[in-house]
């Protein structure tokens, strides 16, 4: 049995994880921004037979309610095995680029609060000396691309960010799993034509439960992913520059 | 809103309609589907054959992402969840716990909404009746924004128009269904072979009393004589005393559109003879797990791909008990004649409960379904025959698997439908509903 916490839990990768914690019978801290749909989750995921379960609303963006939620997870579930960072938005790009005050807010959501609370959780983790810390990054933040690149440069920041905190946490004991999905089907990216490159979250958030037993370190999920942005990591400057991706 | 759009399970009909994806069930509606002038209708998990799941250049709202359990009362078995959550989800979970589904249909991959919208039935109608009839209540979201509980006791009005009500009376949000005792996942089965119609009138007198589930297999290819012979299939819930087996989950999927049908006259003559003489016995006596028994197509998903690109109909109608017999003997010796045989011919004596829907389509008699590739105007004139033979009779074709009926065979078969349509909500149409209402 695991003492798991989840941010962002009203994501659709994040309850596909829940999910499969619930059936596993490990317990649960779950955090969302809106009651109504934390509640629906917490009622859910106890019938799915989750034996302990939690919650509190929390909007990522409230940095100042961050180390309060964390002190309450901890209490109330008798200690933190693994911290799953899952939330974020999908920023529209072409209006990011008309808007400093809209870029600068998507950074925050999607690379501010997540570093916020990881410093948070990697203290905690490194005193305790063990534990598992995974946030959801993206295949984006391997390279800017103009399509997206406000959310690939927050997610970028993230990635990196979480690869120095692995090197330092590893002394201690303490797992940093970096999660790189490519195109997930979700609400969040609902407007997007599907081809065959798409996952549904349950596949995605299988490999999220795999990659946390096994303390991974990166991992591209479906992991196919690590080839394609091998080679899109590989193209020259002169030639990518050109390229409409 | 996505670019592609689905199909009904038939997959013989396309139309363009924007999608809309549901996953809160506490959301109010989107600005485009509250004042976007056009109307909007449920998409469960796309199961219905025909195009009472569509709705032709307008909205779909896509309720799989409503896929949350609410309550259990371990005591009762009343469980609540939202209407996107599939069966199969619902028996995963309780079939380990010792509850079943009251009523279960042929798939365990639709919808808590859709199974209420269709009022579905299963191989225990003559014992338990519908779906709709173990729904204890739900909770109906209107376009105007209105929240609905509607029951037995209140709103009773809309309660009844939403049984059977084809999703048109609102959008269902959750429901709360009453789940029922079992001992283990194991069915009692026994297969009875039988040489012509007068046999499964038969057995269907001596079954039905002793026996929860029944349903019988109709060799399609059978005429004179052997008209009508096939195989009835019976079946109770195992005592918690039987001996039990493993169960291995084995699940295929058709893996492409193949270029024609697969399913031809060669093709059917064969399987149909193969399937009648699979035992060698009269009679055979098995335990068998409830997916088999139940749910015997889908250990293959996406079975429907290998109708072809065309895709297929099925035509499923329901007798009065009166004309039964005579009508069944005329509607198989009708497709005989045609050539057309139908993969699956599946026959079921319909029971007397009777179901609060409005336009629910059993209704005590018999019901027989077959599945025909789409072979354009040959097809659709043979369906004209059985049209025919269905309206002198007094029987209905029911909606979930229609994709062509005349509107005025609809109409003569539903009485109710002028009384339901009070309670359609302005707001939601189908492809369907206007061509069953709308066209002479």
């Amino acid at each position: 049995m695991k003492k798991v916490l989840i941010i962002g839990a009203s994501s659709a990768i994040a309850e596909a994880v829940a999910r499969l914690y619930a059936q596993r019978g490990d317990h649960l801290f779950l955090t969302a921004r809106s009651p109504d749909r934390l509640q629906s989750l917490i009622d859910d995921l106890r019938i799915r037979g989750c034996p302990q379960i939690f919650g509190q609303p929390m909007d990522a963006n409230d940095f100042a309610a961050h180390a309060a939620m964390l002190e309450r997870a901890e209490a109330d579930l008798g200690g933190l095995d693994v911290v799953l960072m899952a939330h974020g938005t999908l920023p529209d790009q072409a209006a990011c680029a008309a808007s400093v005050e809209l870029t600068l807010n998507e950074i925050r959501t999607n690379a501010l609060s997540v570093i916020s609370l990881a410093t948070l959780v990697a203290n905690r983790f490194e005193r305790q000396g063990r534990g598992t810390l995974a946030v959801i990054s993206s295949v984006a933040g391997d390279r800017g691309r103009q399509s997206n690149y406000v959310y690939g440069s927050a997610k970028a920041m993230v990635s990196t960010f979480l690869s120095g905190l692995r090197q330092r946490l590893f002394k201690a004991g303490v797992a940093v799993v970096t999660i790189k999905p490519g195109f997930v089907d979700t609400p969040m990216t609902r407007d997007f034509k599907k081809g065959p490159l798409w996952a549904g979250p349950e596949k995605v958030a299988r490999g999220i439960v795999r990659a946390i037993d096994r303390r991974g370190a990166v991992v591209y999920l479906p992991s196919f992913w690590r080839g394609i942005m091998w080679v899109i990591h590989s193209i020259p400057e002169f030639l990518f520059k050109r390229l409409s991706l | 809103m996505t670019g592609f759009s689905p199909l009904s399970w038939g997959r013989a009909l396309r139309v363009p309609q924007r999608l809309y994806f549901l996953n809160d069930r506490h959301a109010n509606w989107p600005p485009r589907v509250r004042t976007g002038g056009g109307t909007c209708l449920a998409f469960g998990n796309g199961r219905s054959y025909g195009d009472s799941c569509l709705n032709a250049h307008g909205e779909l709202l896509m309720t799989r992402g409503l896929d949350r359990f609410l309550n259990f009362d371990p005591e009762t078995g009343l469980l609540v969840c939202e209407s996107g959550v599939l069966l199969a989800d619902i028996l995963r979970l309780f079939v380990p716990q010792g509850w079943f589904l009251p009523v279960t249909p042929g798939t365990r991959y639709v919808t808590v909404g859709g199974a209420i919208a269709n009022d579905v039935h299963g191989k225990n109608h003559h014992v338990a009746g519908t779906f709709g009839m173990h729904v204890e209540r739900f909770e109906l979201l209107r376009s105007d924004g209105t929240r609905l509980i509607c029951s037995r006791a209140d709103n009773h009005g809309l309660f009844a128009a939403t049984i059977g009500g084809l999703g048109l009376t609102g959008l269902i949000t959750w429901a709360a269904l009453r789940l029922r005792r079992i001992a283990n996942p194991w069915i009692d089965a026994e297969t009875v072979r039988f040489r012509n119609l007068d046999g499964f009138f038969e057995l269907s007198d001596e079954s039905d009393r002793d026996y929860e589930y029944t349903v019988s297999w109709i060799d399609c290819s059978g005429r004179g004589k052997r008209l009508g012979r096939g195989l009835f299939m019976r079946g109770n819930h195992a005592p918690a005393s039987a001996p039990t087996g493993l169960h291995r989950n084995r699940e295929f999927t058709f893996p492409f559109v193949p270029p024609l049908s697969l399913v031809n006259p060669l093709s059917l003559k064969i399987f149909n003879t193969l399937y009648y003489h699979k035992q060698l016995a009269t009679e055979t006596r098995v335990v068998q797990h409830y997916e088999p028994f139940f749910h015997p197509l889908d250990g293959i998903l996406e079975w429907n791909r290998m109708y072809g690109p065309k895709g297929f109909f099925q035509y499923q109608c329901a007798i009065p008990m009166a004309s039964g017999r005579e009508a069944t003997a005329q509607l198989l010796e009708a497709i005989g004649r045609s050539g057309l045989g139908s993969f699956l011919a599946v026959l079921k004596r319909f029971g007397s409960p009777v179901s609060p829907g409005l336009l629910s389509f059993p209704l005590h008699g018999v019901t027989l379904a077959l599945d025909f590739p789409n072979r354009g105007p040959r097809l659709h004139a043979l369906f004209e025959r059985l049209d025919a033979i269905v309206r002198a009779s007094g029987g209905r074709l029911y909606p979930a698997k229609d994709g062509r009926m005349d509107g005025s065979l609809f109409r003569a078969g539903y009485p109710q439908c002028q009384a339901f349509s009070e309670w359609i909500d302005p707001g939601f149409s189908s492809s369907f509903w206007r061509r069953v209402m709308e066209s002479s």
